[in-house]
């Protein structure tokens, strides 16, 4: 087989593939939080740790009550959207009269309890997630292996980001829930419950986190700490896309997972903090983001 | 998001703020003068009650709380990044004192040094985005900042600096003896406190309050907003820089905690607690935070769960904070 820059092919694609597969992490977290933010105006701190919890529920699914992968996909995100819903409805609706900021707060007090809880009952060791029977075994490209699992992965999260995109920009729905971000006041004379809406838009971006949370649980162990390290990451995601656009959100994370794997091939040492480095030179270019509109 | 039409941070419901911006410097001189007196003693006589590596970690936390709070509680920026300065000063200090063998006032003013560069070049960064973006960035700059300490080899990875001298000041004053430690340590803390008060009580810090209020408003009367925030972000930095550099000389110990997230987020808690826009609330919540760690690390309950419960509480029913609650009580109005 051929070199490329004296890198082997075979290193090259799973570092690619790896990328992709963290770009798609990326992609689904941070479009649960641009479609969070559209909404509600609030960061939400707390999506690293309902992603933690999403990929707990279904380790506690599997090893409580004997449901497997595919049931958890179901469920898991069903669960961590209602913990949103009942978050929203008791704390969050509370502080949208106040500055944004927080909402930031309040967000963040609240990943440091559901952190700090799981760790203190379940240690920072992590667990291990099977891969479901349908999903094991790989697939041999030619150039390098694909297990299942990680393509499903891709696809899974794949499908899922440009349906919401659909939704949210091909629908009726989605329509008014665009109309609710540009002026709620307006669209909420014209008889549309807008409270209902934000309730329901805050349950549904972390129920996305919560499906990251599930997808993740094979590949990664699932640890307290899965999701603390990764939300900063997402964050600067966030500022290099814009919060302006849905698609943004999405191109803007497989870019940059794609350019981490790259990066850890070529120089490793780097590989932690390209996207911080990507970060400071979009905002030295375009402050407002790749994607986003200047207000 | 056409809803955000608000141009200040932080003001919001509180009228408390305003009050503070409105009254002129020195109406309640003789008050403030009595509290800072009783302080005083208070802090001159603690290492003879207390154990003074516990009164100076305190003071240590003050003076970086209030660095914070200069940017949250006068220029309403907020900042999820300050353990970059805190933590990153750290390290410089321990290793100029113990690598190079500088004496503490040398080290400490080269980790504050580094703090105010790190702070230049963060601050011209995240002040072109506001509100939530500033924190988000502060944020993800800070992590670069971790990352790095995690793999640089002088900071000594997961280990850290250990065994820091702490040496002799101006070559004279043995600093391992405690007590003369801590009167250094309060010695610091005092420049650093009186740093702050006078940049508040200037007329740089009733433009930063202008800003804090109406960014527009101050741009239309023709102040440079972003020269500003800088300077303020650039000072916080190099405040909360004094703070990390001699935490690393009481504990003489760096360490990849001091630059965690978690730390920017504890510094954002005690300032928040103590009271935002107050000058004693980052003290009076520093002390807290603290003291509230220490005696929950003696016990089995998970620190972050209370300290997590404490933000949430806060932000809910308790913005305004200790001093900020007592001062609307006794209001001076």
């Amino acid at each position: 087989m051929f070199d490329l820059l004296g890198v082997p092919p075979q290193v090259l694609f799973g570092q690619l593939l790896l990328g992709l597969i963290n770009g798609s992490f990326y992609a689904l977290l941070s479009l649960g939080l641009a479609v969070i933010f559209g909404m509600l105006n609030v960061i939400n701190f707390a999506h690293g740790a309902l992603y933690m919890i999403g990929a707990f529920v279904a380790w506690l699914l599997l090893t409580k009550l004997g449901l497997g992968y595919w049931w958890a996909l179901g469920l898991s995100p069903l669960i961590v959207g209602l913990l949103g819903v009942v978050l929203e409805k008791t704390m969050l609706s509370r502080l949208y009269k106040l500055d944004h900021l927080y909402g930031l707060l309040l967000t963040f007090g609240l990943a440091l309890i559901m952190e700090g809880a799981f760790r203190h009952f379940y240690g920072v060791s992590g667990q291990p997630y099977p891969i479901p029977d349908a999903l094991k075994g790989g697939q041999n490209l030619g150039f390098m292996f694909l297990p299942n699992y990680r393509g499903w992965v891709v696809v899974a999260s794949l499908i899922v980001c440009f349906g919401t995109w659909f939704a949210i920009e091909r629908t009726r729905l989605g329509a008014y829930l665009r109309a609710a971000t540009e002026n709620p006041v307006l669209v909420q004379a014209f008889g549309i419950n807008v409270p209902v809406m934000i309730t329901a838009t805050y349950g549904f971006g972390v129920a996305l986190a919560g499906l990251a949370g599930v997808l993740a649980a094979p590949i990664y162990q699932v640890s307290p700490l899965m999701g603390t390290n990764l939300i900063i990451v997402v964050f600067a995601v966030v500022v290099i896309g814009g919060m302006g656009s849905i698609l943004g959100a999405i191109v803007t994370g497989l870019g940059l997972g794609l350019l981490e794997g790259l990066t850890k091939v070529f120089y490793p040492e780097a590989s932690n903090i390209v996207v911080f480095v990507v970060m400071a030179i979009v905002l030295l270019i375009k402050p407002a983001g790749l994607f986003g509109r200047e207000r | 998001m056409a809803t955000q039409s608000k141009t200040s941070n932080l003001k919001a419901a509180e009228t408390q703020t305003t009050t503070i911006a409105l009254r002129r410097p020195g109406q309640d001189t003789s008050r403030n003068a009595i509290i800072l007196g009783i302080g005083l003693l208070i802090a001159l006589a603690a290492p003879f009650v207390l154990y003074p590596v516990f009164v100076m970690k305190v003071l240590c936390f003050a003076l970086f709380a209030c660095a914070f709070n200069l940017l949250i509680g006068f220029a309403g920026l907020l900042s999820f990044g300050h353990a970059a300065f805190f933590g990153g000063a750290a390290y410089i200090t321990a290793h100029s004192a113990k690598v190079w063998g500088l004496g503490p006032e040398v080290s400490i003013l080269l980790g504050m040094g580094f703090s105010a560069l790190l702070g230049l070049a963060f601050g011209a960064l995240a002040i072109r985005r506001q509100g939530i973006y500033f924190a988000m960035i502060t944020l993800a700059l800070s992590q670069m900042v971790f990352f790095m300490a995690l793999q640089l080899k002088f900071t000594g990875g997961e280990d850290g600096i250990q065994a820091v001298p702490r040496g002799h000041l101006f070559g004279v004053i043995d600093l391992n003896n405690s007590l003369s430690m801590y009167y250094f340590v309060l010695a610091v803390f005092l420049v650093g406190f009186a740093i702050v008060w006078r940049a508040v009580h200037s007329p740089f810090g009733q433009v930063l309050k202008a800003i804090r209020e109406n960014e527009p408003r101050a741009v239309s009367l023709g102040y440079r907003t972003e020269r500003y925030k800088l300077l303020a972000f650039v000072l916080s930095a190099s405040l909360a820089g004094l703070a990390g550099g001699t935490k690393a000389l009481v504990f003489q110990l760096a360490s990849l905690t001091d630059v965690t997230w978690q730390m920017s987020g504890e510094v954002v808690l005690m300032t928040l607690l103590g009271g935002m826009g107050t000058l004693l609330g980052p003290v009076v919540g520093a002390a807290i935070v603290v003291t509230l760690e220490s005696y929950l690390a003696a016990t089995s309950m998970p620190v972050p769960v209370v300290i997590g419960a404490i933000f949430v509480v806060c932000v809910l029913v308790f913005r305004r904070g200790i001093v900020g609650e007592l001062q609307a009580r006794f209001g001076r109005r």
